[in-house]
């Protein structure tokens, strides 16, 4: 059965571990079996150059995703972050990975007060069964993230 | 021909974050196919970058790489501060770009 | 709906077919009130999609097969060919001719007996009225305008006519239908009459109505037309496909839009 979820922040056991750089894959092992050739440490190590290996923080990032996507050519994610959007408080970007994607970068959204709200639809990749990570770099530093899993199937008769 | 189709809605009130999507057609050639003839990866061949101005200025744009999906969508907010134009610009790995402008108007 | 496990025989493949039924699916399914997209038994592709899929395709400003409609409509005002014509020429500039259309093709042509698809009809146009050269099938072009075309029936109930000069198509296209072929010995009755709504692999199978085509395929991620998918499916049964435009292929394209009698034309619609 196809439905929405609205995923959950990293969890508190997944934040405590972001001690440093390497301790970011950590957070990736033992994730669902997908995508032979997948690395999920780049993702990680992606995430940590885009930080500069700050530790993120949980909460403020909601994502709308399918539990399993139709197809992985094209697969609807949206994302909004809780921001008043002022030109002292708003989302400077929100970046976008799959982990076990042949590359884990997906896309960068870069938002301004003007945008009113840091929320955006789009349509991804997805090259097997994987989480979709959502980093948000705010305007004061702080760094949040956010991941959901995706299945994703072998259709019926050749794809 | 048509390259780009672009939803801003007819009128806002002033203060108002309203949604706009944007679609445009391209295959978005991720560089991870091969040719079945020759085996060789066929090169990437994708739109980059997205960009939007409005009042003058650049209020929101977005980077992509070869996992986002073909004809890219994208739905985003703006918050209504003045009417006018509204433009969209999509540029390729060449560098050739794409554009289109909507008009905005407060109510 | 039978509720039955069934295992297709594939001698010559390893690993064989196996339609499974969700029956709490199959439930959750029936439940749906489906507007206009079901007429008694008849079931749109739309129904069998997910709800993702079927959000792409219900805001044109979403769906990626309007980028095609707009091509088809630059390409509609466009002057081609020696006559220095354009399809707006005799047709209108607003195509407002073209209403209805697409619930009646394919058809037979009075004048020469033959069946016409859109596309065949849109490269008679082109040859004999605009003096152009004809459009590859398949081509951007011939995609743009039979979106297009299709387009402006949009909402409208399909309803060819089978009798007539029509029924000995129509026979043909039915005896297509039913016929078992490929080295998994299927028919398209199999997947999209008796086994409709069951599951193959991760796949959903719906009754392969036409009513959407050329249709906007996550899978090919562009638009495609109904040949394209008659190739596919062929293939997928391991079967040597037809040529697209043949007459095997437009005989079943009429058949099939016999038994969508009823349901609204999608073009563009969005399918897996």
């Amino acid at each position: 059965m196809v439905t929405k979820i609205v995923m959950q922040p990293a969890t508190r056991r997944d934040v405590m571990r972001l001690a440093g750089t390497g301790a970011l894959a950590a957070m990736f092992a033992g994730i669902l079996p997908g995508i032979a050739g997948a690395d999920p440490a780049a993702a990680a190590a992606a995430i940590a150059k885009l930080t500069g290996g700050k530790a993120a923080k949980e909460g403020k990032i909601k994502m709308d995703v399918p539990q399993i996507a139709e197809n992985g050519r094209t697969v609807p994610v949206s994302f909004e972050v809780e921001s008043p959007m002022t030109d002292k408080d708003y989302v400077k970007s929100v970046h976008i990975f799959a982990d076990k994607n042949p590359t884990p970068d997906v896309s960068s959204y870069h938002f301004t007060q003007h945008c009113g709200k840091a929320a955006v639809s789009f349509r991804m990749r997805l090259g097997g069964t994987q989480n979709v990570i959502a980093v948000a770099q705010m305007s004061d530093g702080s760094v949040y993230m956010a991941k959901a899993p995706i299945k994703v199937t072998i259709g019926g008769c050749g794809g | 021909m048509a390259k780009a189709r672009v939803k801003v809605p007819a009128s806002v009130k002033k203060g108002e974050v309203f949604e706009i999507k944007a679609l445009v057609k391209h295959k978005m050639e991720t560089g991870q196919r091969k040719d079945r003839k020759t085996g060789q990866k066929i090169p990437r061949d994708i739109i980059n970058k997205f960009q939007v101005t409005y009042g003058g200025k650049e209020v929101f744009s977005s980077d992509w790489n070869p996992a986002v999906a073909a004809n890219p969508y994208i739905a985003f907010f703006l918050r209504a501060e003045a009417s006018g134009d509204i433009k969209f610009k999509w540029t390729d790995d060449k560098g050739k770009t794409t554009e289109e402008t909507a008009k905005l108007t407060i109510s | 709906m039978k509720l039955t496990k069934m295992k297709i025989a594939a001698p010559l493949l390893s690993g064989a077919l196996v339609f499974a039924v969700s029956a709490a699916a199959l439930a959750a399914d029936k439940k749906m009130n489906w507007g206009d997209k079901q007429v008694g038994e008849i079931r749109s592709g739309y129904t069998y999609a997910a709800p993702e899929t079927r959000s792409m395709q219900d805001d044109d400003f979403a769906n990626p097969g309007m980028v095609w409609t707009d091509d088809g409509k630059a390409l509609w005002g466009k002057k081609d060919g020696k006559a220095g014509k354009s399809c707006a020429s005799c047709h209108g500039a607003d195509a407002a001719d073209m209403k209805g259309v697409a619930t009646v093709y394919p058809r037979v042509d009075e004048r020469t007996g033959k069946l016409e698809n859109i596309e065949s009809q849109i490269n008679f146009c082109r040859e004999k009225r605009m003096d152009a050269k004809g459009w590859k099938l398949e081509s951007n072009e011939m995609l743009a305008m039979t979106v297009f075309v299709r387009h402006q029936s949009r909402g409208m109930k399909m309803n060819v006519a089978t009798d007539g000069a029509a029924k000995p198509f129509y026979e043909q296209g039915k005896e297509f239908y039913y016929a078992r072929r490929g080295m998994l010995d299927m028919s398209c009755a199999q997947c999209h009459e008796t086994n409709a709504g069951m599951k193959a692999r991760a796949n959903t199978l719906s009754q392969g109505q036409s009513n959407g085509f050329p249709t906007y395929r996550l899978k090919w991620q562009k638009v495609g037309s109904i040949h394209r998918r008659f190739r596919g499916c062929n293939k997928q049964v391991r079967a040597t496909p037809y040529k697209a435009g043949s007459s095997e292929y437009l005989a079943l394209e009429l058949y099939l839009a016999s038994r969508g009698k009823g349901l609204p034309v999608e073009t563009p619609a969005v399918r897996n």
